[in-house]
């Protein structure tokens, strides 16, 4: 599904603040796989999926999604393909919308936006039953503006956005980040099961080992803008969560 | 209370500024004043147009032309040369300033003997009152293409545009070309109040549109003051509050030569009353608190 070959990035060449984010990163992501990042600080995994949603542009390399050279596509094109929830819970949605507005935005992605009203009661109906299954009880707030939402709401919502139409490849930028446990474990409860239900394939960073070890099926360490270890399926289940943590000690 | 017509009248024709600003500074977020030079090119094209015996249904199109494209340098300027939108805003509009000089050949063109808007269309024998039914018709009409544009797909991902750019350029849209159109449509709606006022007034005078960025500003503040107060989310009441705040406005300044107050320090009156507009809420929070 995403092919990454020998991808370099670096941030202000030549001058006394150059920074080697991604250093010739070669990764072969099949259809459904669901991949876990971990890495230190600084380690390009950020860089790495903003290579991949399109908002960085590499230096060397090229991207191919679902077949297709979107080396120089720019993000809003790649989003034909690609969903994101980004780590600042404002970045996924929009404040002064309301919910009902947010999700006739997502449910239109990969589509032109036209000039015609998109919002009908079949779509509001249709958008309250998805909501409702989140269980935070938010289906009979739709009309509310998103900003009356609190962190891991707007981040559950998001998720939910991101399977609106049709998405083959969602990017999880340490979603959970900004909320507090409960919370996190409502997103990423919500994440495994549409990355399951919609068989996406999923990358997810994450500074959380514990939310390493227990979601994905595929399990990358980055340092220094390279791929240190990469464990499949197999070797992710035989691995201990202790293991993990003597990674980063 | 002729006096007090004439503002009501000239709130109207400055709804289209209001409506203008609205757009690009609550919708997009971007502090665009272009409209100084959009308002006036608005009228100068107008007034060319008129005494050149074109009718005024083929001269709005054009008017709305200009601002557009007016508007869309603006874009162009800040989103493709990532220039700051004010900077980007006067840059277009000290050039404007050639531009009417060099198409009316002067700086003030009389529209006499004329066709206008407001006197071949009769609706009333009094012609105050003609020229209010045909504004709020005028008003009306945009005011209606506005709202239901907000409300379209396109006019969500507008309004997305300016609350939460990652998030709606993650959901596909184009984002410079987005403030482009925007920005274009904005000084579109400018321009049509210059179209207005030229015909109200009966000229197209190259300094006419100093200071009228203030007008439009003034007039979203006050709106924006009742749609913070009252907690409304209705793009309706919230159209419908800013053409309310373009009439308030007048009504102010109205109100100050009222009183007997210099006109020389009219200008000045309407920053000190934006001032108050804007900082009032704010000392009220503060004490509350």
């Amino acid at each position: 599904m995403i092919d990454i070959k020998n991808i370099h990035k670096t941030f202000n060449t030549g001058r006394s603040n150059q920074v080697n984010a991604v250093n010739g990163i070669d990764l072969h992501i099949k259809s459904g796989e669901f991949v876990v990042i971990v890495g230190s600080n600084g380690s390009g995994k950020t860089t790495l999926l903003d290579m991949v949603a399109g908002s960085v542009f590499p230096n060397q390399g090229s991207i191919i999604v679902d077949g297709k050279d979107v080396t120089k596509l720019p993000d809003y094109r790649r989003s034909q393909w690609i969903a994101r929830v980004f780590q600042n819970p404002m970045s996924g949605t929009a404040s002064d919308l309301s919910i009902i507005d947010n999700f006739r935005l997502a449910a239109i992605r990969t589509r032109a936006k036209g000039l015609t009203i998109g919002i009908n009661d079949t779509f509001k109906n249709q958008v309250k039953e998805k909501i409702s299954t989140l269980g935070l009880g938010l289906e009979n707030k739709i009309e509310q503006p998103m900003g009356t939402l609190s962190g891991g709401q707007r981040q559950a919502l998001t998720l939910l956005m991101s399977v609106m139409d049709s998405c083959k490849v969602l990017l999880l930028d340490e979603p959970t980040a900004a909320l507090d446990p409960r919370s996190a474990q409502v997103v990423m409860k919500t994440a495994e099961e549409l990355i399951k239900d919609y068989r996406l394939t999923a990358i997810l960073i994450t500074h959380n080992l514990k939310d390493a070890y227990t979601y994905g099926n595929r399990l990358i360490l980055m340092g220094e803008g390279l791929v240190m270890k990469d464990l499949g399926a197999q070797q992710k289940s035989a691995l201990k969560q202790n293991d993990l943590f003597d990674w980063f000690g | 209370m002729d006096f007090y017509l004439t503002a009501l009248l000239q709130g109207l024709c400055f709804s289209g500024v209001a409506l203008g600003i609205y757009i690009s500074m609550k919708i997009f977020n971007i502090p665009d004043i272009t409209t100084d030079g959009s308002y006036t090119l608005g009228a100068t094209v107008t007034a060319i147009f008129l005494t050149h015996h074109q009718p005024i249904y083929i001269t709005l199109p054009a008017v709305a032309a200009a601002g557009a494209t007016a508007g869309a340098l603006t874009g162009v300027i800040h989103t493709k040369l990532k220039i700051h939108a004010l900077l980007a805003g006067i840059l277009v509009m000290t050039a404007l300033y050639s531009v009417y000089l060099a198409l009316m050949g002067r700086s003030n063109l009389p529209l006499i003997d004329v066709s206008t808007l407001f006197n071949i269309i009769n609706i009333s024998a009094d012609p105050n009152h003609n020229t209010f039914w045909i504004l709020i018709i005028f008003v009306g009409i945009i005011t209606l293409f506005i709202g239901y544009l907000l409300k379209t797909d396109f006019g969500l991902a507008m309004r997305a545009t300016g609350n939460s750019e990652t998030m709606i350029r993650a959901l596909g849209v184009n984002t410079d070309r987005m403030k482009i159109i925007g920005l274009a449509l904005a000084n579109a709606l400018t321009a049509t109040s210059g179209y207005l006022i030229s015909q109200q007034q009966g000229y197209a005078d190259i300094s006419m549109g100093i200071g009228i960025v203030i007008i439009g500003l003034g007039s979203v503040i006050i709106a924006e003051t009742f749609i913070n107060w009252l907690r409304l989310t209705s793009i309706w009441l919230s159209l419908l509050l800013v053409l309310s705040g373009a009439i308030i406005f007048q009504f102010v300044l109205a109100i100050t030569l009222e009183i007997g107050v210099n006109p020389i320090y009219l200008k000045a009156v309407t920053a000190v009353f934006v001032l108050l507009i804007v900082s009032l809420p704010r000392i009220n929070f503060r004490t509350a608190k």
